[in-house]
């Protein structure tokens, strides 16, 4: 058992490293790939909104400070997609170049696991890259601080891991000609209605909404950094955000792994 | 005894169909033998080789591969299997080198031990330039030799080799094969499938022949070629194909004559002995026509030919 274990271990470790390299190698398209949208983001929204007399405030806060939770979310949220729904979807259907991983020593639900963690690697670091763009670009400050390390440690890590966990469910079930498709039809619509630009509490105003997004997995993860980072702007309560997001991991999780092992073997 | 097949079947069921592509396959290849899958499109060898490496899961019946169940046990049975399939799955993403390097890394190796390994098998594989090429850098003949390169890289017992010579020109068919044959010499079993009978009959020591996911014989390609009982394969065509009965009747009953089979276009002989067979043969054929008459010696695909009334390929 104790060779069995450490055999899985360095195989998983020998994945992890392969993605790091590859990683490594495209730092600067992935760099920018992540800082785009945000960046144009806050600076329509919270720079010139606020020079041409269109300010707002959403929830008592001004829209800068509500935002960066939210665009952080976006960004966990896209690189999930962008780290393993792409190219699985590319490997599976045409290089097949996973190949090699799936003949790991180790079991093949451990490749799938890999490709989540690995994402949330990435996620992370999508989410920390928000951060100096929030407090450069907003003509209006923005007021965040971390209220709870605790609960930011936990949002980010398990955001990213459903995102990844949803990358890899899109990734393992659909054809690359429709990646697409899914992008506009499921992806972008869940980030919109995320919460990612409002808190969750103001949606009171359209009440079949309110109900109805709590289906979305982003919405735990706005509300989750808004309670970790933005504590003033109103967020649902901490423990059901974290209970959320576990649901989600444990369910994107599975329909993933099992999308995964559906391809692989037959 | 390192591989070991019985009763194996793989039915693939979906809604619209059936498909039986393994029907009882009972096979045991020996350690450090070189042993071929002969078989044309759709007989099953991919399903088979499938089963072997814990990619497929069979329907019923059993593989072990160095004593290891790989229904039971796949990850560790993928610790003694080689596999380089049918399609290229080299890593895009990574160099040559890198390709061999993490594969090493995925079988538990060391960083320092990773890179001499990938270092002597550049050079075994004739590769040292291409080390820090991308896999789409290389040709086709090249990049099979890397994948050969890379299911070795961790030693496994078996190399199983799907179709390696498909979309290969002669040329890199040759330094294929050379490398397949220096693999025997490190003492490693290698399972290859291919549909091309030249690559059978020059490279393995034993061959089995399937069709429609059965096992039709299985020897070594010269014993499998004296089964005919024959030692020239003789291809009649015929201008006037009906009514051919009467001429198989007085072919039969010539004694060099040790099997006869209706081709599309004629008839095919199999005859032990040619002294003075051929006059017989074109008087007896003389009403119908004798449009051409071919002489070969028996090879894997006439034993195919024979087994079926198929050929190879079409
Ligand atoms: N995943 C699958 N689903 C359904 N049918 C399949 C699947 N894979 C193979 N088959 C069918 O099983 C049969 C055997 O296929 P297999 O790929 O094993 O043949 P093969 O001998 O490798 O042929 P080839 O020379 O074309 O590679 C074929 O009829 C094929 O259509
Ligand atoms: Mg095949």
């Amino acid at each position: 058992m104790e060779t069995k274990n450490h055999s899985f271990a360095s195989a998983f470790a020998g994945m992890m490293l392969r993605d790091l390299r590859v990683l490594r190698r495209e730092i600067g398209p992935f760099v920018l790939r992540i800082i785009m949208q945000p960046l144009l983001f806050l600076f329509v929204f919270t720079y010139i909104f606020p020079r041409i007399g269109q300010g707002n405030a959403v929830g008592g806060a001004n829209f800068a400070t509500v935002l960066l939770p939210g665009l952080m979310a976006v960004a966990i949220m896209f690189s999930g997609i962008a780290a393993v729904a792409l190219p699985l979807s590319q490997e599976f259907g045409i290089t097949r170049e996973i190949d090699d991983r799936v003949m790991c020593p180790l079991p093949v639900a451990a490749v799938a696991i890999e490709k989540i963690c690995f994402s949330s690697v990435q996620s992370i670091l999508a989410a920390l890259l928000v951060v100096p763009l929030a407090y450069l670009i907003p003509a209006t400050p923005v007021h965040a601080h971390v209220a709870s390390w605790p609960m930011l440690v936990a949002t980010l890590i398990l955001a990213s891991l459903v995102s990844g966990a949803l990358g890899l469910t899109i990734g393992s079930n659909v054809k690359p000609q429709q990646i697409g498709l899914v992008f506009s039809i499921v992806v972008v619509p869940i980030t919109f209605l995320g919460c990612v630009y409002y808190p969750w509490a103001v949606l009171s105003h359209v009440r079949w909404l309110q109900i109805a997004v709590l289906l979305n997995p982003i919405v735990y993860m706005s509300e989750g950094l808004r309670a970790a980072l933005t504590p003033g702007v109103p967020h649902m309560p901490s423990l059901l955000i974290l209970v959320a997001l576990l649901a989600s991991l444990g369910l994107l999780g599975t329909f993933g792994i099992k999308g995964f092992l559906r391809r692989v073997i037959s | 005894m390192i591989v070991e097949i019985s009763g194996l079947s793989k039915v693939y069921q979906d809604k619209q169909q059936r498909v039986t592509a393994v029907d009882g396959i009972d096979l045991t290849v020996e350690k450090g033998e070189l042993f071929g899958l002969l078989g044309p499109n759709g007989a099953g060898k991919t399903t088979t080789i499938g089963i072997c490496t814990t990619r497929v899961l069979p329907t019923s019946g059993k593989v072990t591969i160095a004593g290891i169940d790989v229904v039971a046990h796949p990850a560790a049975a993928r610790r003694n299997i080689g596999v380089v399939p049918q399609y290229n799955t080299l890593d895009r993403s990574l160099t040559i080198f890198e390709n061999l390097y993490f594969h090493c890394k995925y079988f538990g190796y060391s960083g320092a031990d990773a890179q001499q390994r990938s270092k002597d098998l550049l050079a075994q594989f004739h590769l040292e330039e291409r080390g820090t090429n991308f896999p789409n850098q290389l040709s086709g003949g090249l990049q099979q030799r890397v994948q050969i390169a890379r299911a070795i890289a961790h030693r496994p017992a078996v190399l199983f080799l799907d179709e390696p010579s498909a979309g290969l020109d002669p040329q890199s068919r040759i330094a294929m094969w050379d490398a397949v044959r220096s693999l025997r010499e490190e003492g490693i079993t290698v399972v290859l499938t291919t549909h091309y009978m030249e690559e059978a009959d020059e490279l393995c020591e034993r061959v089995a022949i399937i069709d429609h996911g059965k096992v039709l014989a299985l020897d070594a390609p010269a014993h499998l070629k004296t089964t005919l009982g024959a030692d020239t394969v003789i291809e009649l065509t015929l201008r006037q194909n009906d009514g051919k009965q009467p001429l198989i009747d007085r072919l039969n009953a010539l004694p060099q004559i040790r099997g006869l089979e209706m081709t599309s276009a004629g008839l095919r002989l199999f005859a032990q002995g040619v002294d003075g067979l051929l006059p017989e043969i074109l008087q007896a054929a003389n009403n119908y026509g004798v449009r051409d008459i071919r002489m070969n010696e028996p090879n894997l695909e006439t034993v195919f030919i024979r087994l079926t009334g198929r050929d190879l390929r079409e």
